[in-house]
Formats: C-alpha cells, sequence, structure tokens
C-alpha cells in the first residue's frame, strides 16, 4: 500500500478547524498526549508497516 | 540474613596438582560456577570430556537474581537430567497484570501450548537451581572435578592451549588446558585478560531488587506497574518465588545513592508502599544494580570459549540473561566434543561465536526496545508510552505495544551456515535453525516426549516408511535414524501437526539441520557433513 499524498481529507477547513479547536485550550503536556495517542490510533487504522515507515520518514523531512 | 534459605557452604580442596607442583594438561576447564559455568561442566561431562571448573567462591548465588526460567534452558537442562527437581521446586504463572498510575490497564494470560514436557517458565530463585546443578556435578565426580576457592589470575594463550595461573588458599599454581570456557560473569576477568571489547548501551538508571517473605493472598501473578501511586514516574514489578519468597523491583532513577537506597530503613518504607501497609513481610536480600545492553566482540578468542553474562549482558526485562547463556552452551558443547575428537575440523568452533553472537543481538535488540518503553529516555517517548498505557485500557489495539518485557525465546538461527537451505513444501514453521518443539509420544507404548528420544548426538527422525539402515555416517559422524509409527508412536496427532511429516536431520542440540519431503541419503550426507564443518564433496 503505497502513501496516498494526494489530498484525501474531506472537507479539510472543518478538519483543520476541529483539531486546532479541541487543542486550544488545553495544556501543553495534554496536548502532547493527545498527539501522542491520535499518531498511535492513525497509525493502528493504516496498519501496513511500509506505509508507516514511508510516512515517518517524510515527516522527519 | 535470609530466613528461608541457608547457603551451602563447599569445602575447598587442594589439589594433587599443586601439592605435587606439577603443571597438568586437562582438556577443558571451566572458570566460573554459577549457572552457565555447570551447565557447561555438565554438557561436557554427557558428552565424555573430562572437565575441571573452578569458582573463587565456595556458595552458590546470594540473593534470587535470574529468577525466571524459560522453556529452552529447561529443555537443556532435562536434557542433563537436571529439570524436574527445579520445576517441582519452581512457580509456574500464566496470568499477568499491567497497572498504569492507579488503575488496572489489562491482565493478559499467556495461555501456554499444552503437549510440552516443560512448562514455558518457572520462578525460581537463583540460588536452588545452582544447588541442583553442584548436587549433580558432585555425582559426577568421575568426570568433573569441582574446584571451590580457585581464582583465575593471570592467563597465557598458546597455540594449542592455554596456560593459568590459578590462586587457592594454598597459594599460587600452574594449571593448562586444551580449552578454556568462560563463564564468569558480566565482569569477566578472562574477557579482560585476552582484551576482547564489551561494548554496546549503558542505561542511566538504577533498579531496586529484593526478596521479602510474606504469607499474603496474593495470587500467583507477575504485576507490573507503569508510574504506580506509591513510586511516582517510576515502576514496579512483582512476581512469585517458592517458599513464600516475592521478588520486587523497584526504578529508582539515575541520582539514586545505591548505598542509602538499599538501606532497610529506606527499603521497608517503599515495599509497605507497594504491599500496602498491613501486610506483613520480612526483607531477605536486597540490592541494586545499574544495567546495560552489551556483548562481546567474538564469543571464541582461539581455545577461549566465552558464555552467559562474560559474553553478553542485556537488561534483565524477559529474563534474557541466565535463559540465553544455557543455550550459549547447549551450543557450544557437541561442537567441542567433535573439535576435541577430530571428527569436525577446529573451524566448526567458529560457528559457536556465529550461531549465538547472532542470538545474543536478537536478545539485546528485544531487551533495549523493553527498556526504551519501561525507563522512556525523552519527553516525546515518554509521552508516547503513556498514550499508549492509556489506549491500552480500552483498545485492544494498544496492547500489543505495551512492553514490560518480552518473554525470553530462543532464537532460531535462520543465517547460520550450518543449516542446508530448506526446502519447499513444508507446512510448518520448523525450518532449518529451529530449536525442535517438543511433543508427547508413546515409545514402545509408554507415555514419553520427543526430546528425550533425540539423545546425545544426530538424529534423524523419519515420518514414512522405515529405511533399511539405523544410521547415517558421515566422515566419523553419525545421525541415528528415528522413525516415527516404529518405536515412537504420534500418539496424540502433534509431532505431525508440529513438523508436517517429512523427514528432519536434528542436531545434537536439538536444532533442526536440515528437512526434506522425502528421504534421500545423498542429501542427507551431505548435510551431515555441513552441520559439522565437514568439507562436502562434489
Amino acid at each position: 500500500m503505497a502513501l496516498n499524498l494526494k489530498a484525501n481529507i474531506t472537507r479539510p477547513d472543518d478538519f483543520y478547524q476541529e483539531l486546532i479547536d479541541m487543542q486550544r485550550d488545553m495544556s501543553e503536556d495534554n496536548v502532547q498526549l493527545m498527539n501522542a495517542k491520535l499518531i498511535l490510533i492513525l497509525a493502528n487504522h493504516i496498519g501496513d508497516s511500509e506505509t508507516l515507515s514511508e510516512a515517518m520518514r517524510l515527516a522527519r523531512g | 540474613m535470609l530466613n528461608t534459605y541457608t547457603w551451602p557452604e563447599y569445602d575447598y580442596k587442594q589439589s594433587e596438582e599443586q601439592k605435587n607442583g606439577t603443571i597438568k594438561r586437562h582438556p577443558v576447564v571451566v572458570i566460573g560456577g554459577g549457572l552457565v559455568g555447570l551447565t557447561a561442566a555438565l554438557d561436557c561431562a554427557k558428552r565424555g570430556i573430562p572437565v575441571v571448573i573452578m569458582d573463587d567462591n565456595n556458595t552458590v548465588s546470594i540473593g534470587s537474581r535470574a529468577v525466571c526460567y524459560a522453556k529452552r534452558p529447561l529443555e537443556v537442562w532435562d536434557r542433563l537430567g537436571v529439570a524436574d527437581q527445579m520445576v517441582d521446586k519452581g512457580i509456574s504463572w500464566n496470568l499477568g497484570k499491567v497497572f498504569f498510575r492507579e488503575d488496572l490497564a489489562y491482565e493478559f494470560d499467556l495461555l501456554p501450548e499444552e503437549g510440552h514436557k516443560m512448562p514455558a517458565m518457572i520462578n525460581l530463585q537463583q540460588y536452588y537451581c545452582e544447588e541442583y546443578l553442584v548436587d549433580e556435578v558432585q555425582k559426577q565426580s568421575d568426570m568433573i572435578d569441582l574446584r571451590w576457592k580457585h581464582k583465575l589470575i593471570s592467563l597465557t594463550r598458546h597455540d594449542d592451549y592455554v596456560s593459568l595461573q590459578v590462586e587457592t588458599p594454598d597459594g599460587v599454581f600452574t594449571m593448562e588446558c586444551d580449552w578454556l570456557i568462560a563463564c564468569d560473569g558480566a565482569n569477566s576477568n578472562v574477557r579482560d585478560m585476552v582484551h576482547a571489547e564489551f561494548t554496546g548501551q549503558f542505561f542511566q538508571d538504577r533498579f531496586l531488587i529484593a526478596d521479602v517473605v510474606m504469607k499474603a493472598d496474593f495470587p500467583t501473578e507477575r504485576w507490573f506497574w507503569f508510574d504506580p501511586t506509591f513510586h511516582k514516574n517510576q515502576s514496579a514489578l512483582l512476581h512469585k518465588q517458592s517458599d513464600d519468597v516475592w521478588r520486587l523491583d523497584f526504578q529508582m532513577g539515575w541520582d539514586a545513592d545505591p548505598k542509602e537506597a538499599t538501606k532497610p530503613e529506606n527499603v521497608i518504607p517503599l515495599i509497605k508502599a507497594m504491599l500496602g501497609k498491613d501486610t506483613e513481610f520480612e526483607l531477605e536480600w536486597v540490592s541494586i544494580y545499574q544495567f546495560a545492553c552489551r556483548r562481546i566482540d567474538n564469543f571464541r578468542y582461539d581455545r577461549i570459549l566465552f558464555a552467559g553474562d562474560a559474553a553478553h549482558q542485556v537488561s534483565p526485562f524477559g529474563a534474557r540473561g541466565a535463559n540465553t547463556g544455557i543455550q550459549d552452551i547447549d551450543n557450544m558443547a557437541w561442537k567441542l566434543k567433535l573439535v576435541m575428537d577430530g571428527d569436525a575440523p577446529d573451524s566448526l568452533m567458529d560457528s559457536y561465536d556465529e550461531e549465538r553472537a547472532f542470538a545474543a543481538d536478537d536478545n539485546l535488540l528485544n531487551s533495549t526496545r523493553s527498556t526504551d518503553f519501561i525507563t522512556p529516555k525523552s519527553r516525546a517517548s515518554r509521552y508516547f508510552r503513556d498514550a499508549v498505557l492509556e489506549l491500552s485500557k480500552n483498545y485492544d489495539f494498544a496492547r500489543p505495544l505495551v512492553n514490560s518485557g518480552r518473554l525470553s525465546k530462543p532464537t532460531p538461527y535462520v543465517k547460520s551456515s550450518l543449516n542446508t537451505p530448506d526446502e519447499a513444501g513444508f507446512c510448518s514453521e520448523m525450518r532449518p535453525g529451529t530449536n525442535c518443539l517438543d511433543a508427547p509420544i508413546t515409545v514402545d507404548g509408554k507415555e514419553g516426549w520427543l526430546l528425550n528420544e533425540l539423545g546425545d548426538g544426530f538424529t534423524l527422525l523419519v515420518f514414512g516408511d522405515k529405511p533399511e539402515k539405523t544410521e547415517i555416517t558421515c566422515g566419523g559422524i553419525s545421525a541415528k535414524v528415528v522413525t516415527v509409527g516404529d518405536r515412537i508412536m504420534d500418539s496424540q496427532g502433534l509431532l505431525a501437526e508440529r513438523y508436517d511429516g517429512g523427514v528432519y536431520l536434528i542436531r545434537p542440540d536439538q536444532h533442526v539441520a536440515a528437512r526434506w519431503r522425502t528421504y534421500d541419503e545423498d542429501k542427507i550426507t551431505a548435510a551431515l557433513a555441513r552441520a559439522t564443518g565437514q568439507k562436502q564433496e562434489k
């Protein structure tokens, strides 16, 4: 499964706002924890280890 | 002082050679009378090599130390005739609980597979294991010369022997040996004497371990806490051993002062906080340590072979120290016998380094991973660790990521040069390099176990028609033919399930060297040559 780098998020503005709003009043600690959980939840949804490795390399830059 | 155990004190005896001032050449000398050294002596003796084993002390392990023994080392000890009493005395557990802060995150059942003679693992204080091994060694005094209070102070390497300077209460004397097996622990003097590299990763953390006696109603389970309320920001572990002795481990952090931390007035409140203030207990033994994950650059220095902690040191998570040390010996002793007898070339001994360094690297990887999870070293890794633990309370998907130590399992020698490449068409995991799975069988109508029938040498395990030959020979080495359905019967169908039929060439250490769908004598002979490092005729 190749990493999909084409636009794939339905309603991108809504998604972005939801993410930012959700973290707006959270402490820095809770934000970090939430981000870590979010990565784990999404990683599990993807599952495929090659896709995950590719995504991690891409994110590191 | 220990309340449940009295250390034996073994007698020092001056050797004849020291008394007479003669320099004697021994076939094999083992340095170190711990679990690994004693096992080395027993395995050498079993294979017909007379051995001298020396220890600078005169008793067994102080404290419970290694504690957990997994199935494969128990199978090795069973081959050497000492496993039964360990299993009888030891404690088996299947249920593990993982706590995060004040809550139970989840629990797991190891659900060990049925149909193996040895349990998946036992908990037992190291001093009991060593005592049983010493008892067996003493029974074999015709083959094993066990010398207490013998300290190696220097050695000289020659082309085909090693010269040793040894100190006893009667002074210093010289011994020689064809082969030296160094089992003298993580701070191995032998390793220093050959200037071997011993490198890897040190973890900047300390752990306090304690044995306590209590008649509490705690169930026989393994409990692991991440960041418990009674020991903030650290981790802790509780599990049961025999004689109502419980083993407690506390992560202390790098700043802990070892001297202060082990004082009873500091240890006891910590234990009370863990067990609850109404639980009555007595403190038997306490120790603190820092650990490292590292290994020696070569397990073989000519005529010197390194095994156990002298060759590799791992973090305690997953019980990989003693367990892999015993498997080092399992791998080494049969090769040594063939090389000493001239039945295999000296190069076979190099495969000891090849296979066991491969296993050590696998163990180091597993143990480093557990360490990174249990003691996160950065803020980011701490967030991920905590995220996994919080998610694991409600979601199955996160549980496989929780790593409080992975149970020690043998590393298959998948890349070994002794293996014959696998043949297609097998629906079982028993590929070359893998240790043989046990299975219940009947032998001449009586209940038995496969591993007990494999014998001390090579075995050709044949499913299907019984071959005419009773053994296959290559040079001076033979493989005994064992046909399923002849003397041994697959009484419960588990052999067929685990091996999927065919023909298996099995090494003296109960590992698969080769397998085929059909019996072909030329292929078997070639595989036997390959598994023993002999030149193969083309």
